[in-house]
């Protein structure tokens, strides 16, 4: 049985040292973009969708596990984060706070039940619980059904940052993103890290190790569900509005593409990945549905034939884990 | 009263979409090792190849029957010997993200040439009517989606379990190597296992074409309420997807008509509940 990320190269010092150039790069190339004419609200929501799709890629590149229902997270850290800034009118970072906080509490409760099962009916599990967040949102009274929560005050965040500038406000999301960022390479990394891709590898080795694979996998659940709620926060401030699309099993959909695009279980690659997802719903907004035609095609072609995506192929090619 | 029966026929109708739905997952998932999430955008195929069967070839409900599974069978077929067959061997997520590709491809296409309105298909004029049975009303078209869907499951069971061809499929399901050994063409049987599943799902889009309407996204969302069936149910026995198929339309019925506002969400909580109590599915071997 060849396993989702079987190309993946054991992590040596020069990897360590490739990546954190990378890492560099990455961000000063980030930080460059206000002073380059890009629309910086392209960028914003790229980067979002960017620490989403890397809190997913912790639980499919390094614990194995498919979430269908990464959405849940975003779309209800969003909602809570809204609802936390525009009824109670808490300021920015607290609103932010509230929003993970929520989709701490929903990880919890979500990764309790969805980590009974393995493989393909973890899967459908954790869809089946976010269609089951769907009509929730949908029916409850504080989401506004199908309006949404619109007209988000953007506020000051720590009284100083006034985030309705377009600059300040894409330098903080930057920092969230990059904050967050380091802190999933740093889970990789870790102890708890290795043991998970241990578990990757070889479950009934690891149990027979001692290791409480459940427990790892549980963690692991929580950490990517409440990283994707951080972005789902971040977004609020980007997009001022919360709605039921962030919920939607198309989203979660969206999620997996841009992964799958990027690389499975490469650090870069969910980067790449939802730069690249996003820039083309961008230019091909026009072509009304046949946008989904195009993404179903992506998932077909990389399934059949690219399967490292593409900073796995690059990775593949210069023998490097990036 | 008379409301009571009626969403219980409501719920009936519904489980005879979910049993023939859950049974081509089981069946496919059996052979292939996939979980095809193709099914849903296939169960839609069925129902606009019996729309297009009566108003182009002015072809009837009847005959739509058969034709329209067995269309959107080669369909299945063609997918399975174009790209499925590739992933022998892979992981069974790959099978998962490459059908959902296929489903959104498929969706995508009819969305764009029919809009996400609904086109009429009427019920065929044998069928309409209904007969009073003292206790209440019974529209004749959705007794007969009932019975027929009944009908229907239970040959697939007695055809996998009672039968020479059931058998080998057990076998091919158990140890494929070994069954190509004694001379049985394998690949023959997937590409088949694959059209039979499919064409299941197709026969329970014609079913529903008279009663929910012929829309692209029909499928989309049922697809997601079968999975928490499989989930609930297991996918190791054929008669405990039908069981749980039927019963679960049934509970969703009695949940429309005592507390309507939990009838989209009863099915998950069900599958909440079944996880907390008994990880494995009601009929389920450990997955």
């Amino acid at each position: 049985m060849t396993a989702l990320t079987d190309d993946t190269l054991p992590v040596t010092p020069r990897a360590m040292r490739d990546e954190m150039v990378l890492f560099v790069v990455m961000a000063v190339l980030l930080a460059a973009v206000p002073f380059s004419g890009i629309y910086p609200f392209f960028v914003m929501q790229a980067l979002c969708f960017a620490l989403l799709a890397c809190a997913f890629n912790l639980l499919i590149g390094y614990g194995g596990l498919l979430s269908f229902g990464h959405a849940m997270f975003m779309g209800t850290a969003g909602y809570c984060s809204a609802h936390a800034l525009k009824v109670w009118a808490l300021p920015p970072e607290l609103g932010v706070l509230v929003g993970i906080a929520a989709a701490f509490v929903l990880s919890i409760i979500t990764g309790y039940i969805s980590i009974r099962r393995q493989g393909i009916y973890f899967s459908m599990i954790t869809l089946a619980l976010s269609q089951l967040l769907y009509f929730i949102y949908l029916q409850a009274p504080f989401t506004h059904g199908e309006d949404g929560i619109q007209g988000i005050p953007q506020g000051h965040m720590f009284g100083v940052l006034d985030l309705s500038k377009p600059t300040v406000l894409y330098y903080v999301v930057l920092v969230g993103f990059l904050a967050g960022f380091l802190l999933i390479y740093r889970i990789i990394n870790s102890p708890f890290g290795e043991v998970l891709k241990s578990i990757r590898e070889n479950e009934p080795r690891a149990i027979s190790l001692g290791y409480r694979t459940d427990q790892y996998k549980f963690l692991a659940f929580v950490l990517s569900g409440t990283l994707a709620g951080f972005a789902g926060a971040l977004k609020v401030f980007v997009a001022q509005n919360a709605s039921l699309t962030d919920v939607h099993w198309s989203m979660s959909g969206e999620v997996v593409l841009m992964t799958l695009v990027g690389g499975l279980g490469t650090i870069f690659g969910p980067v790449v990945g939802a730069f690249v997802i996003i820039a083309m719903q961008q230019y091909l907004a026009g072509f009304g549905q046949w946008v989904t035609v195009i993404q179903g095609s992506i998932f077909v072609i990389c399934v059949l034939t690219f399967r490292r995506g593409v900073i796995g192929e690059i990775a593949h090619y210069f023998r490097r884990s990036l | 009263m008379q409301a009571l029966y009626a969403q219980l026929l409501v719920g009936l109708i519904n489980g005879s979409f979910y049993a023939l739905l859950s049974l081509g997952l089981a069946v496919i998932f059996g052979m292939l090792n996939i979980i095809n999430f193709a099914h849903g955008a296939l169960y839609m195929m069925g129902a606009f190849a019996a729309y297009f069967l009566l108003n182009v070839g002015g072809i009837s409900y009847w005959w739509a029957l058969l034709l329209a599974p067995i269309i959107v069978g080669i369909f299945g077929m063609i997918l399975e010997r174009t790209m499925l067959k590739f992933l022998t061997g892979l992981d069974h997520l790959y099978g998962l993200l490459l059908t959902f590709g296929i489903a959104l491809i498929v969706q995508g296409v009819f969305q764009n040439y029919f809009g996400s309105s609904g086109l009429p298909y009427a019920i065929p004029d044998q069928l309409k009517g209904g007969m009073n049975l003292g206790f209440m009303f019974l529209p004749i078209y959705r007794g007969w989606v009932v019975v027929f869907s009944l009908v229907v499951c239970l040959g697939t069971w007695f055809l996998i379990e009672k039968t020479r061809l059931g058998a080998y499929l057990r076998a091919a399901t158990e140890n494929p190597t070994l069954v190509r050994a004694f001379g049985i063409n394998v690949p023959r049987m997937i590409t088949l296992t694959y059209g039979l599943g499919v064409g299941l799902a197709a026969l329970a889009g014609v079913l529903s074409a008279p009663i929910n309407q012929v829309r692209p996204l029909m499928g989309a969302d049922l697809i997601i309420v079968v999975f928490a069936v499989v989930v609930i149910g297991g996918m190791g026995s054929i008669m405990g997807s039908i069981i749980t198929g039927f019963a679960l339309g049934v509970i969703e019925g009695l949940t429309k008509y005592f507390y309507p506002e939990a009838s989209n969400t009863v099915v998950f909580v069900l599958m909440v509940l079944v996880l907390l109590v008994k990880p494995t599915g009601l009929t389920g071997r450990a997955a």
